[in-house]
């Protein structure tokens, strides 16, 4: 028998047609957009709880909320709250308005408000700095400011197991760990305790997690809450060089990816995809055992986003090796303002302001410690 | 005096006991119900009825149940949400307490009409002495072939299990009730699905009020158009009020809506008016989620017309000048009462009672209350009234749960209408920090 082809959904995301398959999310819609269209990467809605590998994740942090301004061909009325994307699934002749809506992006800047609020905000010293979907969230759609006043949350840190560090007080609650813990695990071994803004990531009563793969909450989490203990404080992440590799493993597929400094492996994580999500999850021994190069076949070199500052020392080494590179790589990534264009995005805008009114302080420094 | 449908005999004395209940004509629209209609009769005489959800939300519950998906083989599920933790809402305390077997003769009718064989009762943890008596009054019913198995011979089965919860407000939601019944932590699930469709154990649930399900037996003694007959418009039937705050008489009063709300308020068969010597000032009317509203705009619309206790009547204007009947937390202030104070007391029950599942309403809650202790407590500064009312605006419709917007909207409507208070608070911050001081200036007009 032939095999039915499903009927094709077709949606408008910002104005771009795209046809996706029934049951797609709104997320998923504008990621085919992206992937189809490299320049098109700045429509998809950001995600910070949601994960794909984990069925159950989304709908938590309203990141990724968008207007609905038609339900569906057959029934043409905007939906009446925005809707959260990763978890909303399209509707035959649906419009959707992300970036285009500037109620919108108003609520995805005071949801980073709201998550920033009770977040310590110490990237200096914060592992995560420079992979962290967080600091990329607000460096997109934040405000330079914050409007709150108060005493933060804070938690003492926690050991979960012998590799795993939980740092509370960084936490967004997006529950990713929660659902990883819950699909390697049997029993319930790993959740959250207490209410609202005192709920916490617990294994209650700092019960280790005793498994083969608990090391992949560390690469689920989008923030510094979940660190690696064999790697934390050794070294920025941006100053790393990753590197795809692979090993025979009775465990796991053995496909990771190698942060290396000079010679030396000093992390083995799993390899993620453009969206930041683990494409396979690893086993606790490939993950913290095996680090050396001798350990691995090496596949070259990770494939990074242009945008991450991971990438920024290892593809620019005309750069690097003069003194003013700090300068240079700014020049490039700041493109001048052309006001004479009508419509200019988001980031632009931030990257404008942001030069032109609160960091020309750093920029003098910056210049003076060059010089 | 008013028609009473749900209070009626609810001062026999050992009511409470099957003997006493079935002497009064309880349980015979069960037999009704059983032996002479189908479920979809039921159903049919519900929806007839108009009656409207009583939980706080109004959705007529005819419509509810006619929602319910019916797939082949799966069970289906009713759950009583008896998880009242509103503040000033206290009204299915008092009906379960005082005449348990009516919400189980609504609850046997409920089940039947929607082809559920297994029904829960989900109660507020805090009251284990309701749960039971519940659960001797389902004992009693059992004993007498009402629950169980092939009831009244009709082969349909029923088993009622009565479920404390652990004492979260949270519960009260609907889908955060059906998580804790599942076992979990009772956070509140994503809708779409609803659940209609996919609810208890992922099966097709209806999720009711004890005062909606309590309705049923009149309803199926009485036919639901009598009971449309009863009330004004869209707002059918009687409901329970629990009155409290400055009145002279607080407690729980059936009222048919329809009532106007200065009769309920001076009438010596209800509230018995403002305490002596004391004018009203403000005025919550539907549990602590409703906007507050001041004393020009609670016995008059903004338009000059009667308000009546109906929910087209209350919240006649939007928000702007109206209100919500909710569950009916009707709290009534005088002039010695602090609006700051209050509202910051209400903040401080929506942040501990927050799940801490989606962003705003986890920390929103917690910096709007930090934000209003600061000014209750005289350090408060002018841009933080703004600063209010733009969290409450960032909370209201981005969360998962109607938590986030009942958090915001008593904020949001002190502010509106007693904007006065909050800056003579930052002005006076000597003078509003003694004990009992309260703004005594103009109070403030729309």
């Amino acid at each position: 028998m032939e095999e039915v082809k499903p009927q094709l959904l077709k949606i408008t995301f910002d104005g771009i047609e795209v046809e996706v398959e029934p049951g797609t999310t709104i997320m998923q819609a504008a990621r085919k957009i992206a992937e189809a269209d490299d320049s098109q990467g700045h429509l998809v809605p950001p995600a910070m709880c949601y994960y794909k590998p984990l069925p159950v994740s989304g709908g938590k942090c309203r990141a990724c909320l968008v207007r609905v301004s038609a339900g569906s061909a057959k029934d043409p009325r905007p939906m009446p709250k925005l809707v959260p994307s990763c978890i909303t699934q399209v509707q035959d002749g649906m419009v959707v308005e992300n970036t285009t809506n500037p109620a919108v992006l108003d609520t995805r800047k005071s949801i980073v408000e709201f998550l920033l609020i009770n977040h310590p905000l110490d990237c200096p010293i914060c592992d995560q700095a420079g992979e962290c979907h967080l600091q990329d969230f607000a460096f997109e759609h934040g405000s330079v400011k914050t409007r709150y006043e108060e005493e933060r949350r804070t938690f003492d840190k926690i050991d979960i197991g012998p590799h795993v560090q939980l740092h509370m007080t960084r936490c967004i609650l997006c529950y990713r760990c929660v659902y990883t813990a819950d699909q390697i695990t049997e029993g319930r071994v790993h959740g959250v305790m207490n209410r609202g803004d005192a709920s916490e990531i617990s294994t209650y009563i700092e019960k280790a997690i005793d498994n083969d793969f608990s090391g992949n909450v560390i690469d689920v989490c989008p923030v510094g809450a979940l660190t690696d203990k064999t790697f934390r404080f050794k070294n920025r992440v941006w100053f790393t060089k990753p590197e795809d590799a692979h090993r025979d493993c009775d465990k796991c597929c053995g496909k990771v990816t190698l942060w290396y400094r000079g010679d030396e492996v000093i992390r083995v994580t799993a390899r993620k995809n453009t969206w930041g999500e683990v494409n396979d999850f690893i086993c606790n021994t490939c993950r913290f055992e095996k680090k050396q190069t001798s350990d691995w076949v090496l596949d070259g070199p990770t494939k990074v986003k242009r945008s991450s500052v991971i990438s920024a020392n290892k593809y620019r080494k005309d750069l690097v090796a003069k003194p003013d590179f700090a300068l240079k790589l700014a020049a490039t990534q700041f493109k001048p303002i052309d006001d004479s264009r009508p419509y200019t995005t988001d980031e632009e805008t931030i990257r404008h302001q942001s030069i032109e009114n609160n960091d020309k302080a750093n920029h003098r420094s910056l210049l003076a410690n060059n010089n | 005096m008013a028609r009473k449908i749900l209070t009626e005999h609810i001062n026999v004395p050992g009511i409470e006991t099957f003997d006493v209940y079935r002497k009064q004509g309880g349980y015979t629209a069960v037999e009704k119900a059983i032996k002479t209609m189908t479920p979809e009769e039921v159903v049919e005489e519900a929806k007839k009825s108009g009656v409207r959800g009583r939980g706080g939300a109004g959705f007529p519950m005819g419509m509810k149940w006619g929602f319910l998906a019916k797939p082949e083989g799966v069970p289906r599920y009713l759950v009583c949400n008896a998880d009242e933790s509103e503040p000033g809402t206290f009204k299915d305390h008092h009906l379960m307490k005082c005449i348990p077997h009516l919400l189980i003769e609504g609850m046997i009718i409920s089940s039947f009409a929607l082809g559920a064989n297994k029904s829960f009762i989900y109660v507020r943890g805090e009251l284990m002495y309701v749960i039971r008596i519940l659960e001797k009054a389902i004992a009693e019913a059992k004993a007498q072939g009402f629950l169980g198995k092939n009831i009244l011979g009709s082969g349909y089965d029923l088993e009622l299990v009565v479920q404390p919860g652990g004492g979260a407000y949270i519960c009260g939601e609907e889908t955060a009730l059906l998580e804790s019944l599942e076992g979990k932590r009772g956070n509140p699930r994503n809708k779409p699905p609803f659940p209609a469709v996919k609810g208890l154990y992922q099966s097709p649930t209806v999720v009711n009020n004890v005062e909606s399900i309590s309705n049923m037996p009149w309803i199926i003694n009485n036919g639901g158009d009598a009971y449309a007959t009863i009330g004004i418009g869209r707002s059918t039937g009687t409901k329970l009020i629990s009155a409290s705050g400055h009145i002279q008489k607080p407690g729980v009063y059936e009222i048919e809506l329809g009532v106007s709300v200065e009769e309920f308020l001076n009438s010596d068969e209800y509230c018995g008016g403002v305490r002596k010597g004391h004018y009203l000032k403000a005025l919550v009317a539907g549990g602590s989620s409703v906007p507050i509203l001041p004393a020009n705009l609670i016995t008059k619309t903004a338009a000059g017309e009667d308000r009546l206790m109906t929910y087209e009547s209350l919240s006649d204007g939007g928000f702007a000048t109206g209100t919500m009947l909710g569950s009916g937390g009707f709290i009534v202030f005088d002039e010695t009462a602090c609006i700051v104070r209050n509202t910051w007391n209400f903040s401080r029950f929506y942040h501990h009672e927050s799940c801490g599942q989606c962003s705003p309403c986890r920390e929103g809650t917690g910096w709007m209350e930090k934000v209003l202790h600061r000014i209750e407590h005289g350090h408060g500064s002018m841009h933080d009234i703004d600063l209010l009312v733009d969290i409450s605006k960032k909370i209201e419709g981005n969360t998962i749960c109607p938590l986030g917007d009942a958090a915001a909207w008593p904020v949001a409507s002190a502010i509106r209408h007693f904007r006065d208070e909050f800056v003579w608070h930052i002005t006076h911050p000597q003078e509003a920090t003694q004990p009992g001081a309260v703004y005594m200036g103009e109070m403030a007009l729309v």
